[in-house]
Order: structure tokens, then sequence, then C-alpha cells
């Protein structure tokens, strides 16, 4: 076992984890943070997305060690507790999410699009959510959340 | 004067979506749960002649093991046909043998490769068109055929097809293979069954139906049996498929499933993660990987599809075969009920006079097939629709013309004999066009489902 | 070269079993505030019973869609329903929670009528109110009437419903019966782009039309409809279980070479929804759910012979069936 230091939405937190354990091992199984989904632990289906210092990664094919001194954002720690982020008032407004297991993802991966590009084509989200599965809605609507959250967040 | 039907209101549990708060099976937190692995069979078709778990069950960390031996019913299904685990006969690859409840991953999957297994290896079938003939391997001791009042098929007779192919102008034919396709929800397979004092269970389960499985759950480990109900049921399908009071030591927990799509239509790790945890006492989760999910949970089986139909030269089609042979893997699950719809309404949305249906249900070594959406009309749709065009290009005649003439109209019965009411293919045809930017000729375009056929 | 051509088909699928004797129960209680809680057997995978049955227990009572929970959790609380599949949750489980929502009703009236001395067929339910209908200085809240049933005359304010469908009794040698409770219709049409050399079909455009009976929410109905179309578009284009039929060598055994469709195979889609009432249906709704991806794929392959001329007669199309198909033709 070894002890690793990191920040999870904002928390510092010391954790004993083995050279095998994922990232998605740490936040499921010892810190209990369920929005990242175990759907393939592939690499494959972009379930279990999370953000590593700002960055899209998959937790399932991320090497728990390899995040030492490094903060991690989960679906939970976009926002202030209680308070409700442009882009999860869009998916619920624009019908982003049918059911819903996939939706995590999804919007920690167009936060990282966001996060970079304020105002992206549709083609551009597109781009953005392609390592991001959904097998419910066909996208439309999800593109769609995604841009009306971009257009809200600029105004 | 509806206020709430027909509004765009938000989705019901979308806020928890959207903040990650919805749970969903795996995402059930209990202190001290065990994990499930299975032991899987390497081969399509054998025998197990020998079973050691002995070692298994010594190693530390390892709570439990189960074989055949500790299913109280080892057969469950509408047509309960499918052990929970192999008895001896091996009749697909990936077929559960034993499974392990442990303190860890690692535990379990070292604890499998403890157990000693040898089996005889049999020639195994999986071309459902070599199933079907004299002397092939038997996949099942039922034969390898459905067998419905006495004939290996349903069949559909409607009119005098025969008659039709004589008074046809042309005669269309077209064979069409739809392909075996998996349900992929983004949600794997995954169970949890946690044991209480009584000796009572809970199951989180990602079953889309609750009830179903309930009932076959309660067969399997044959809780208080008792047969309550669905008399009916019995007489239809033949099926023991049981209810009885042990609904009582048992709940259900689940209602939020993430994607089912037909692949969570049958019980695939309840049953195993029950028993396990009846053994050992102790919560028991399998989660199945992605790659268990693709290669052995249930898919809609592959369809051969043939289609004889007769034409007259204006282009209404007078009479209809068609022979579809399912693909139904090795156990029955839900595929008679899907090769009955597809025979019910595979001719698809147009009013054919003469119309003469043989589905075929074959059982191969594979695993079992099951509900897919759109049971079997989905691959019906694919060769019915191809060979719409296909009439259309033979006389030289457009598309909408060919399904516009066709088209069901109020009053007019489906090949079953069920006279149609609320009918609007012309409708939906013509709103097509008019969305698509396409300009129906005047006459298409005056066609309604209520007038009479002329 | 790239060679375009436009494609259609058509469809319909029946709501609730095929053969029927599948039942759905459900219980609406209205609580003493007067909101309700609406508890059924059925699923939600997605396709959105919670929020179907929660718009029809607000509808029948005329309350907020806000003021109603949906309990769907377990079979210790929830009542009997043979579960989520063959497209029959807002038909079969609608009708039973219509049912029992308006049982609940009936017991509010029987309150109602005693409160504002009428009788019980004069009193409507809607904005929150139950009221003497076209005299609406007669009219309580819902909360007044739900608070006095329950405490001043000792009332459950409980509704039950249940909806079964006779099983369909049929003739063995040609299969004569009615086996359904209702058809919903739909029909697709696409434009794609082939290319010759690749073999490679691009999708760049998918229509679909559909009759629902009656649109319970329209925002539900276009997500449910493209992400059927979605499925077959995947079912066309890429996704095969036992690429080497009947082989099982080399099936996919992970969601990198199993192709679900991701957001760069999807085309632009638009769908057009018609309203023709089923006769016994919640409001005169279908169901559609499992029927939206049926008429894609065809409309597809329908649209690749009339680009190329070539029939794909063994999905999925792959580029190399297009360009064995193409060398066939050619030679």
């Amino acid at each position: 076992m070894h002890t690793l230091e990191l920040t999870v939405n904002g928390q510092t937190c010391r954790v004993e984890v083995g050279l095998k354990t994922t990232l998605l091992e740490l936040l499921r199984d010892k810190l209990h943070i369920t929005s990242p989904k175990v759907g393939c632990n592939t690499g494959d289906c972009g379930t279990c997305s999370v953000l590593l210092d700002g960055v899209l990664v998959r937790s399932c094919i991320t090497n728990a060690l390899s995040v030492q001194g490094k903060s991690v954002t989960t679906l939970e720690g976009i926002t202030e507790p209680g308070d409700i982020h442009p882009l999860q008032k869009a998916f619920h407004e624009h019908y982003g999410s049918q059911c819903g297991f996939c939706t995590p993802g999804m919007i920690l991966a167009s936060k990282a699009l966001l996060d970079v590009n304020p105002s992206p084509t549709r083609d551009e989200v597109k781009e953005a959510l392609s390592g991001n599965l959904c097998r419910c809605t066909g996208y439309v609507k999800i593109i769609d959340s995604v841009l009306a959250a971009a257009d809200e967040m600029k105004s | 004067m509806s206020k709430v039907i027909g509004q765009r209101v938000t989705r019901y549990d979308g806020m928890a979506h959207v903040t990650g708060e919805t749970k969903f099976v795996d995402d059930q937190v209990v202190p001290g749960t065990l994990t499930v692995k299975a032991l899987r069979s390497p081969v399509s078709k054998g025998k197990v002649k020998n079973l050691d778990i002995s070692a298994a069950e010594k190693m530390p960390g390892v709570a439990g093991v189960i074989t055949a031996a500790d299913v109280p019913c080892n057969a469950f299904g509408l047509v309960p046909d499918q052990p929970v685990l192999v008895n001896e006969d091996i009749r697909y690859r990936g077929e559960v043998i034993a499974a392990v409840a442990a303190v860890d991953e690692d535990t379990a999957m070292e604890a499998l490769e403890k157990i000693g297994l040898d089996i005889e290896e049999q020639q195994a079938v999986l071309d459902p068109l070599e199933a079907m003939k004299e002397g092939a391997p038997q996949v099942r001791p039922e034969g390898n055929l459905q067998i419905w009042d006495g004939h290996g098929y349903r069949q559909v007779n409607l009119g005098d097809v025969d008659q039709s192919f004589d008074q046809a102008d042309e005669i269309v034919e077209s064979t069409h293979l739809h392909p075996s396709v998996e349900h992929a929800p983004m949600e794997p397979i995954c169970s949890l069954a946690v044991p209480h004092a009584g000796p009572k269970l809970t199951v989180y389960t990602v079953s889309q139906a609750l009830y179903f499985h309930l009932g076959m759950l309660c067969g399997i480990l044959q809780m208080e049996p008792g047969d309550v109900h669905c008399k009916q049921w019995k007489a239809k399908t033949g099926s023991s498929w049981r209810h009885n009071t042990g609904y009582a030591d048992l709940n259900y927990v689940g209602g939020t499933v993430g994607g089912g799509f037909g692949g969570k239509n049958d019980i695939m790790a309840d049953h195993v993660a029950a028993l396990l945890a009846l053994k050992t006492g102790r919560p028991c989760k399998w989660r199945w990987t992605r790659a268990e999910d693709l290669l052995y949970s249930t898919f809609r089986g592959a369809w051969h599809i043939t289609i004889k139909d007769a034409v007259t030269k204006d282009g209404r089609i007078i009479g209809r075969q068609m022979t579809s042979i399912r693909d139904a893997g090795s156990y029955a699950s839900l595929n008679p009920y899907v090769v009955e719809k597809h025979c019910y309404l595979g001719a698809g949305p147009y009013f054919i006079p003469n119309v003469r249906v043989r589905g075929y249900c074959v059982y191969t070594n594979k695993p079992p097939a099951s509900s897919m959406r759109g049971f079997g009309i989905t691959p019906a749709a694919f060769a019915t629709e191809v060979q719409l065009d296909k009439i259309a290009d033979r006389l030289g005649m457009d598309p909408w013309e060919v399904r516009l003439t066709n088209a069901f109209r109020k009053g007019e019965y489906t090949p079953t004999k069920r006279v149609l009411n609320s009918v609007a293919m012309i409708e939906v045809l013509q709103n097509l066009a008019a969305k698509a930017g396409v300009e129906l000729p005047g006459h298409l375009k005056a066609m309604a489902s209520t007038q009479e056929r002329g | 070269m790239k060679k375009q051509g436009k494609g259609i088909a058509a469809g319909f699928y029946p709501s609730g079993m095929s053969g029927g004797g599948d039942s759905s129960q459900a219980m609406v209680k209205v609580q003493p505030d007067g909101s309700a809680v609406v508890t059924v057997g059925s699923c939600d995978i997605g396709q959105g019973c919670k929020t179907i049955m929660a718009q029809i227990t607000a509808e029948v009572l005329g309350i907020d869609y806000e003021a109603v929970k949906v309990v769907n959790d377990d079979t210790d609380n929830c009542p009997l329903s043979f579960g989520t599949f063959a497209s029959r949750v807002t038909y079969v489980d609608g009708l039973a929670t219509k049912m029992a929502a308006e049982d609940a009703r009936r017991i509010l009236f029987e309150v109602a009528a005693v409160m504002l001395e009428c009788s019980e067929d004069e009193l409507e339910a809607a904005d929150s109110q139950i009221r003497v209908q076209g005299n609406p200085d007669k009219a309580l809240s819902i909360g007044e009437v739900a608070g006095a049933g329950t405490f001043g005359m000792r009332k459950f304010i409980l509704g039950l419903g249940h909806y079964m469908r006779d099983l369909a009794a049929m003739d063995p040698e040609t299969c004569e019966c009615d086996p359904f409770c209702t058809l919903a219709w739909a029909a697709s049409y696409a434009e794609v782009e082939v290319d010759t050399e690749t073999g490679e079909v691009d999708i760049l455009r998918l229509v679909n039309s559909y009759d629902v009976g009656k649109a319970m929410n329209p925002t539900h109905l276009e997500g449910q409809i493209d992400g059927g179309a979605t499925m077959g578009v995947g079912a066309a284009m890429s996704e095969d279980l036992h690429p080497f039929f009947p082989s099982l060598e080399f099936q996919p055994d992970n969601l990198g070479d199993y192709a679900i469709p991701t957001t760069m195979d999807v085309p632009d889609m638009e769908s057009v929804i018609y309203e023709c009432p089923s006769t016994n249906g919640p409001y005169g709704a279908k169901g559609i759910g499992e029927m939206t991806a049926n008429t894609p794929g065809p409309a597809i392959v329908n649209a690749i012979h009339d680009a190329v001329g070539i029939w794909i007669t063994n999905l999925p199309a792959t580029p190399e069936k297009v360009l064995r198909a193409l060398d066939a033709k050619g030679a």
C-alpha cells in the first residue's frame, strides 16, 4: 500500500492505494464518490470521466498513484454545494439526459470544452464529446444542452 | 384544456441525473460487500466431467463458492429450460459453471483459477440453418426447434397465397440477414444481494421488470413454493413460471436503470448474487465486466428472412410469403415471444390479403438471445422495407407510391385478421414527405387512411 | 467518386405485449396538503416513466406537475407491473395511473360535495382547486379538501388502478387473433453519400415521422425518436456482435470494437409528430419506445441503392460490403 495525497473537489485527502488501483476505484470505492461510473473499465465509453487539473481524463485507465499532488474534479465538485452549474441547468432543461448513466461524464467533458472554448460550434461540440458514449439520446439534445449552456455562460 | 398532458415539462428525475445524485445498483454502498466472479465455460458445447472447488473454498478471503448443487431449483426462464449454473451439459461458451464470493476482486479471480475443471468438449452447432437439419448436434434435449401446437414453427395463414402467386404480374423474391446486435446500455449488468435476519433478502437489480424477476428468483430459491396465480400464462406458454409466497421473503429494489433496450428483461446476475448471499450470509455484488456483457449477456439474435411477394402491375402486393429463421442461441429466454411477435406483424404496415408467415425459433450453441428494442419487428422492417424498394424498382414505380398504394387503411385487417381502427400510415408518410421537402404528386397527397380503398 | 441518394421506409408497432395478459397496477395517494404520490411497478430505464406518470396524475387531479411525487423503487412498496418493455409503460401503466388518479379524485369529490353542499357530479378538479363547474365562487383549494377529508372525515385518499388486456385467443393453424391494444405508425427518410472508392457511407440527413396517438410530452418524444434512430443507424452501419456469423471468432469484447454510434456518427435529424388517437390509451396515447429503431436502417439501405444501385441484404452496411456489392454489380 502507498499513501497518496491529492485534492478532490477542493478538499485535500490522504488515502492508501495499491499499485494497481485506478483513479476510478479510488474515487468510488475509497472516497464513495459515485458520479464517475464503471461503464467499461477499458477507456472506451467515457462514463468515468473526471477533470484532472482541469483536463478531461478517463479515471478507469488512470493509475491512482499518478495523481499524487494533483487536483481532481468530479461532477459533485463543479459548483459549490447547493448551486447548479449552467451546464447542469441546460442538460436538465434541454433533456440532455435520459437514463442518466453517461450524464456525469458528458457534463464534465462539456465543461472541459467550454473552459477552453466558450463559443463552440455544433461540430466542435460533437468533436469534444466524441469519446463519451450515450446509448439513449442520439446525442442531439446533449449537443443542444451544451450550446445552450455556452450561450447562458456568455450572457 | 390539458394543463400538463402534452406539455414540455422537464424530466422528473432530470435534476438528480445532472447532479450525479441518481443511484444505480453499482452506486449502492453496503459495508462488508463481497465481490463475485464467475467461472465460465471455455467451450460452446461439452460435458463437465469433474468440478473440484475444494481448494478455492479453502483460500483465505474466499467466503463461498457455489455450483449447481447449491441451486434449489436449477431451471428458470419463461420456458424454464435454463440452469442458473451448469448441471453437467454446457450449451454455450461463457455459460456459468461456478461462482465465487471473496473479499476483493483479486482474491475472487485467484480462487477461480484454483477450481479444478475437466470438460469433455463436444461438437457444437452455431449456424441456425445447420441446427435445423436432421442429425445436427442437439443443443437442448427438447430439440433444436421451438415447438408450437405440434409444429416446428409459428405460422400465420391468411387467404390463399398460392393462388395470389398465380394471379400476380410479378413475383419478387429476396433474402435478408439481420445480424446479432447487442443492447450495449451504458450501465453493465450488476446485482447486489443483501441478506437480512429472518431470513430475508434484498436484491438491488438492473432489471427492467422487477416483478417478472421477483417471481423467477422465488422459483429458483424455492422460497415457500405455492402456486398462486397466472394460470392463464401457464395455459398459453406451458410455462411453470412460479408465483409463490416467497415474495414476502424477497424485496427487489430497482426502478432506476442505466439503459435497458430489452437487455435487462432476463435474470442474468441476481440469481448468482442471491445464492452466494444466502450461502455466505454477507452482501454479495456481481458486476459484469464490459467484455462479459458483450460476449455473454442476451442480445438480438440474428435473423434470416426470405420474402416472396405476388405483385400486380399497378403496384398492389396481393400475396406475401415470409420464412423467417431466428438464431435463438441456447435457451428459450424470450425468443419464442420474439418470434410470435414477428409473425403477427412482420409482414409490415400494408394491407396484403394473402399472407403466409412461418417463423422458426432455432436453438444453437450461442449464449441465449432474447428481447431487444423492437422484438422481432426490427429485422422484419429491414427485410420488408428493402423488399418494398425492390418491388418499386421492378415495376419502375416511385417508392413513395408503392408504400402509399399498399398502406393500411381504417377498417382493413392485419394477417391475424385484427381489424384496424386507429390508422395513420398514409398521413405519416405524407408528413414525412413534407418535412423532407419531397413534393408528392396530387393523387398521393389526396389519399387518406379513412378513405375506403378504391 | 461520391454519389448521393435518398431512401424511405415505413413501419408500425403495437403498444403492450402482443397476445395481451400483461398487467400494471398503480396507486395514487393524495396527501393532507393536496400534493400526491403516484406509485407504479415499472422501471425508468431512461424512457421517462416517472415523468409521464407524474403528468397523468397532475392532469387528473388538476394540480401542478411539481406537486406529484413518483415512487417506483421496489416490490415491497410498489404495485405489480410486468415491467418496462414492449412499449407498454405509457400505455398500460398510464391507463392504470389514470384510473388510480380518477379513483383518488372521486374521494376528493365526496369530501368536497359535503363541504360545498353540492352533488359530486357538479365538481371539477383544476388549478389546484376542487370547484363547482361554471361557478368559480364555489371553490376550495385541494389542500383544504384533502386536509378536511383526511382529518375531519378520517378518509384515506388513496386511489387504485389496474389495467390488463385479456390474453388473445388464437387459432393455432391461422394465428387468427386480436393480439395488441393499438398500433403506432412511423416512416423515415434518409439522404446518404456513398464513396465508391472507399465504400464509406455518410448519412447526410435523417427525417423521422411518427403517429404517437397523443404527444404526452413532445420533448420526451423527440429524445426517444433521436435515440432510437441512432440505434437504427448503429445496426445499419456498424454494429455486429458476430462479424463472422455464425462463427464466434473475432467477437468484439470492448466498446472500441463493438462500435455503437458516437457523436461523430449521428446525422442531422429532424422529426415530425402526428396524433391519431388510440381508442383506449390514456389521452389517446400510444407507445413508440421500441419502434424508433426500426425504420431508419432500411431507409438508409434504400438510399444507398438509390445512390449507387446496390442492395445491401446483410447488415451492417460496412465499407467492405459496399465495395464487394459494387464489384459484383460492375462484373
